[in-house]
């Protein structure tokens, strides 16, 4: 492609990803691929139990087992002084924070609770001696439902949160949305569940330490989505180990969707075996495993409200939720169900009051945190499907019923009641884009008709906004975050004009590799081929805070641009000095500078290059070398928006839905390649609609998991999905260097809604206000037949 | 994976096979291993031995003589679903086979394993009794042959005794006026059937139906042969009306199958519509 070599044009071009031959050929390198002399394995012993006090464990049969190096348990982590706890890193006033060790000490608080470890020189032997660990439990009640567990009598998850409530947030003003209803014309009520979701990252959480007890140095090689961040929360919390001593390096990763963010125990157990065994000791997740220990997502039980006037203007809306925490408080779990949940009701619309509460509420079940959308998808599903809901019982049509409401173009910045304020946006341009591609009129009619011959037909919006790029660092400090969120970069022009980036995200499938290429091809005008980007190692590059939350694009693309423009700025001195010229008179274009008027007497980046390394000409003042850092700290969010829109055909003799069309009309700001972000709405929706549609992870009353394999928890698979149709508008963001926002998310956090209302809307002539998620077919032929 | 300690052998004739079964009284019998490998994975079974039968030369093969369809023990659902002989002779169980999970899976997995493991939810069980097939098994004693109807016997469990082996399933080839269709409910996770509908129909010079037979997976403990709607249809001029009536009034499936997925009434509402849509396509290829 030539285009892929023009450094100017790179920019918002759709270059294939670098990163896929080494992907789709199986030589990509994944944590478990890797191997070091004499590494021996570690196991660990889970918990069956929801819930069970924890007598006496017998480990001498297992430590006895030909292979086995030692079996340990939470007593043998507190003899050996690490400190063990698994740190919360956001905190929420009054929030109850229990005790969370690396292994379960005298109680088992859910299914997939470490209990006991075992270390042994090969994988067969470790998994065999896990049979022989005889644990003496005593099982006690436990509870799954997050509402349920908030009543008197209710089993308790922790004794020291009364009633299981590890926080009682609210935001927005009550009393004034209170008055709101009070002179409400309509008012729209629906009780909602958000299904609990288990993340099903391709590849299954893996580590491999290497501790070093003569240097003290500990190599970790983990499936992280942050390496800085583990490194600063085993060092701050888990194993006590100086910041310096500890690297953690992220090799391919196969996938996050937020379960490689968060602390576990089971990464700081093997570092800490590795400390003991003085070998390097690899554990790797089995996918049982990973269904009953990664954080899972979502959980809710909301009762939701909106206040309507009598020509279809939101009024107020009310919110009240519960969110399961599950049993422990994981790394960010505090801050999905609040500020990552509460600060988006007021959508795309213009809405004058607004109250939100939520209790966070432990159960005994695995913890629930962050997954692709954190709180955006419950969010804009509550404001969605209530706006649907208004929209009916007020007689007006979905897409009239949010023209109206919406927040118009010429008011922004636009302060909502929830804290956040909209820095720019063109809601109806969206919808009216979409409308106009899915043909809603002709819809409108082709449904009036389907009717008439007993076929159901529906069709959902879902006017979404998002806030990501989680910004600026001192406003999320003042929220309770125990992080900052600016990012890191730096560009390195090397002495022949080729360029390393180092990036302190940690991209695991996002393209960072290419994408951030781009950015720094049309920065420096340099062939895009000449670029390497490197990430994902906190020994090779400043500290960072990693992928997710759809940041990368917005906070570590920002940084490499500010650090791209600090390279052009240094490189324009030397030229200037070289061409012998002032500054101000030089252009830059297409990596050449040059007097203006004389393009032919031009100094290269790579000749400026040489010259800055040779250093034997540089004009007085200026340092050798050519490269710069930059810290990045953004000024705002950024707010994707759109309108997606499903049409669905359910079939009301069994009630299946068939998802026949589904529309994507996104603004993320300014483009770096079209192919990706297309890729990432597809692969977004297409977890949105398993929400919607299939998946759901199922406790039992006494809170065992009853969808603990992909026999039972239905991720989509290819053919239940329909081509999708994906088309954007472009509003640039108006306060970072790139004019970028975040896209990562956006598929999961606007499907769920249009699925559901188009399901909704097919079911009209039933009455049906609500189906919960996942909307299987069983559910709907109940709510047909009564 | 990490399974449990298990000895490995592969015979190379039945009568091995048979005899080391008989030796190793906790051994499985490994076909195409779809079903039998991630249970040891789960370490949910642990046999002590495996009995690998996929080199054994009797197991292997498709024939047709004196109206009769024989499929070996170890072919595999891909051969079954793709054989012109299997198309001709049992359209219906092609048609099941060809809907059995994913290509990997159709690749590996065999009639013989799927049979014999008498998983309900599997999608050839009921092909097997629709099409009144036979199955032929030997032991350390020697051979014998059971019916499909007799060879269900409870959930995953079979007529097979512990030291017996599938060897070979035997079907009548289909005659003229005859029509099969198999409708499948696919559970969204597993691919296995919610409620799979297996129908055979057979119309007489007229039109009108001489014989039918509807069968069921996965709606039950085993695959179930709703034989008062067969019966009921006999006779009558299969029309939709002949056929719903038949259905509504007449299938009933007294201990079906409630779980997570799908209760026991809705299982019971699917197996109707299934039930009807595959008699509806049964009769029109008749």
């Amino acid at each position: 492609m030539a285009g892929e070599s023009n450094g100017a044009g790179v920019f918002g071009s759709s270059i294939r990803r670098r990163e896929d031959p080494e992907l789709i050929t199986g030589h990509a390198k994944y944590t478990d691929d890797l191997q070091l002399p004499g590494t021996v394995y570690c196991t660990i012993l889970r918990s069956p139990y929801a819930h069970a006090k924890i007598n006496s464990i017998d480990s001498s049969e297992a430590e006895a087992l030909d292979g086995v190096i030692g079996v340990y348990t939470a007593a043998d982590i507190e003899e050996s002084g690490t400190p063990g706890a698994i740190p919360v890193g956001w905190l929420l006033p009054d929030m109850k924070i229990p005790d969370h060790t690396m292994l379960a000490k005298d109680t088992a608080r859910h299914v997939g609770d470490g209990v006991a470890i075992v270390v042994a020189e090969d994988q067969y032997t470790a998994h065999d001696a896990l049979e022989l660990i005889w644990v003496d439990y005593e099982a006690l009640d436990g509870i799954a439902d997050p509402k349920k567990a908030t009543a008197d009598g209710a089993p308790l998850v922790h004794d020291m949160a009364p009633n299981n409530i590890a926080f009682d947030w609210e935001i927005g003003d009550k009393e004034k949305t209170d008055a709101a209803f009070a002179g409400a014309a309509h008012v729209a009520s629906l009780d909602i569940v958000n299904n609990r979701l288990i993340p099903n990252a391709m590849e299954p959480r893996a580590a491999l330490a290497d501790y070093n007890s003569i240097t003290g140095e500990l190599t970790l090689y983990m499936t992280t989505q942050n390496p800085h961040i583990h490194r600063l929360l085993m060092s701050l919390a888990s194993l006590g180990l100086p910041e310096h001593k500890i690297r953690v390096i992220a090799p391919e990763v196969g996938g996050g969707f937020g379960s490689k963010i968060h602390h576990y125990p089971d990464e700081a157990i093997t570092a800490w075996a590795s400390m003991q065994v003085g070998r390097p000791v690899k554990w790797t997740a089995t996918r049982t495993e990973t269904y009953i220990t990664d954080a899972h997502g979502r959980d809710h039980v909301t009762h939701a409200e909106m206040a309507v006037d009598a020509d279809g203007k939101f009024l107020g809306l009310r919110v009240d939720t519960y969110a399961a925490m599950g049993a422990y408080l994981s790394t960010f779990a505090p801050a999905v169900p609040t500020y990552l949940y509460g600060t988006l009701m007021s959508g795309e619309y213009d809405l004058p009051a607004i109250h939100c509460h939520v209790y966070g509420v432990f159960t005994h079940t695995t913890p629930v945190d962050a997954y692709r959308g954190a709180g955006r998808p419950e969010a804009t599903f509550v404001v969605e499907r209530i706006v649907d809901e208004a929209a009916r019982v007020s007689g007006i049509d979905p897409a009239e019923i949010r023209r109206r409401n919406f927040v118009s173009p010429d008011n922004f910045p636009y302060p909502t009641q929830v804290a956040l304020e909209y820095d720019s946006g063109n809601y109806e341009g969206a919808l009216d884009k979409a409308l106009a591609a899915i043909g809603y009129d002709d819809f409108r009619r082709d449904q009036a008709a389907a009717r008439s011959d007993g076929k159901y037909l529906g069709i959902g919006l879902s006017t979404y906004i998002e806030a990501c790029g989680l910004a600026p660092s001192a406003v999320v400090g003042s929220l309770g975050a125990q992080a900052g969120q600016w990012e890191s970069a730096v560009v390195r022009v090397h002495a022949t004009g080729k360029v390393t980036v180092y990036s302190g995200c940690s991209g695991h499938g996002q393209g960072h590799e290419t994408t951030f290429a781009q950015i720094v091809a049309s920065a420096l005008g340099v062939p895009y081929e000449d670029i390497d980007v490197i990430e994902g190692d906190s020994g090779v590059m400043p500290h960072g805070w990693g992928t997710y939350g759809s940041r990368s694009a917005a906070t570590g693309g920002s940084a490499i641009a500010s650090a791209a423009e600090k390279v052009v700025d240094k490189a324009r001195t030397i030229a200037a000095h070289l061409l012998e010229a002032a500054e101000e008179d030089l252009e830059f274009e297409d990596g050449n500078f040059f007097v203006k008027g004389s393009p032919d007497q031009a100094q290269s980046l790579p000749d400026v290059a040489l010259q800055a390394y040779l250093a034997h000409n540089l004009p007085k003042g200026i340092e050798p070398a050519l490269e710069a850092t930059s810290f990045y700290d953004p000024a705002n969010f950024v707010f994707p928006f759109g309108t997606h829109i499903a049409i669905v055909e359910v079939c009301a003799s069994t009630g299946h839905v068939e998802l026949q069309r589904y529309l994507a009309v996104d603004d993320v700001g300014n483009v770096i390649n079209p192919m990706i972000v297309d890729g990432q709405v597809h692969g977004g929706i297409a977890q949105g609609v398993g929400q919607s549609l299939f998946e759901t992870a199922v406790y039992d009353e006494g809170a065992n998991l009853l969808s603990g394999t992909m026999l039972d928890y239905a991720v989509p698979k290819a053919h239940f999905l329909p081509s999708f149709e994906t088309d954007r508008t472009v509003t640039p963001c108006p306060h970072n260097p790139l004019g970028v926002k975040g896209v990562g998310e956006a598929g999961t956090i606007a499907s769920p809604a249009a699925v559901v209302n188009a399901v909704v809307d097919a079911l009209a002539p039933f009455g049906i206000a609500h189906i919960d998620m996942p909307v299987t077919s069983e559910k709907v032929w109940n709510a047909i037949n009564g | 994976m990490y399974p449990s300690k298990f000895d490995y052998h592969r015979p190379s004739s039945v009568q091995e096979a048979v005899q080391i079964l008989s030796a190793n009284p906790d051994a499985k019998v490994l076909a195409g291993g779809h079903s039998l490998i991630p249970v040891m994975k789960l370490r949910l079974a642990t046999p002590s031995a495996l009995v690998d039968i996929g080199r054994i030369d009797a197991l292997q093969g498709i024939s047709r003589s004196n109206g009769s369809l024989r499929i070996g023990a170890c072919v595999t659902y891909d051969e079954i679903a793709n054989s012109s002989t299997v198309q001709e002779a049992a359209p219906l169980l092609a048609e099941a086979a060809g809907q059995i999970g994913d290509r990997q899976v159709r690749y590996r997995g065999t009639i013989g394993g799927n049979l014999s493991h008498a998983d309900p939810a599997s999608d050839l069980p009921a092909a097997a009794l629709a099409l009144g097939a036979t199955l032929h098994v030997t032991g350390t004693g020697g051979s014998r042959s059971i019916s499909a109807t007799s060879f269900f016997v409870d959930l995953m469990m079979t007529a097979l005794q512990a030291d017996e082996i599938l060897t070979e399933v035997e079907i009548p080839a289909a005659g003229a006026g005859t029509g099969s269709a198999y409708a499948k409910w696919e559970h969204p996770a597993s691919g296995y059937a919610l409620c799979g509908a297996a129908a055979v129909v057979t119309r007489n010079a007229d039109g009108s139906c001489a014989s039918a037979r509807l069968c069921f997976n996965g709606v039950s403990s085993t695959a179930v042969d709703a034989s008062a709607v067969g019966a009921s249809l006999a006779g009558s001029d299969l029309s939709d009306g002949a056929i719903e009536s038949a259905v509504n009034d007449n299938l009933s499936i007294p201990d079906a199958t409630g779980d997570m997925f799908a209760s026991a009434g809705y299982r019971q509402e699917l197996a109707k519509v299934m039930g009807a849509s595959a008699l509806r396509t049964a009769r029109d290829r008749a």
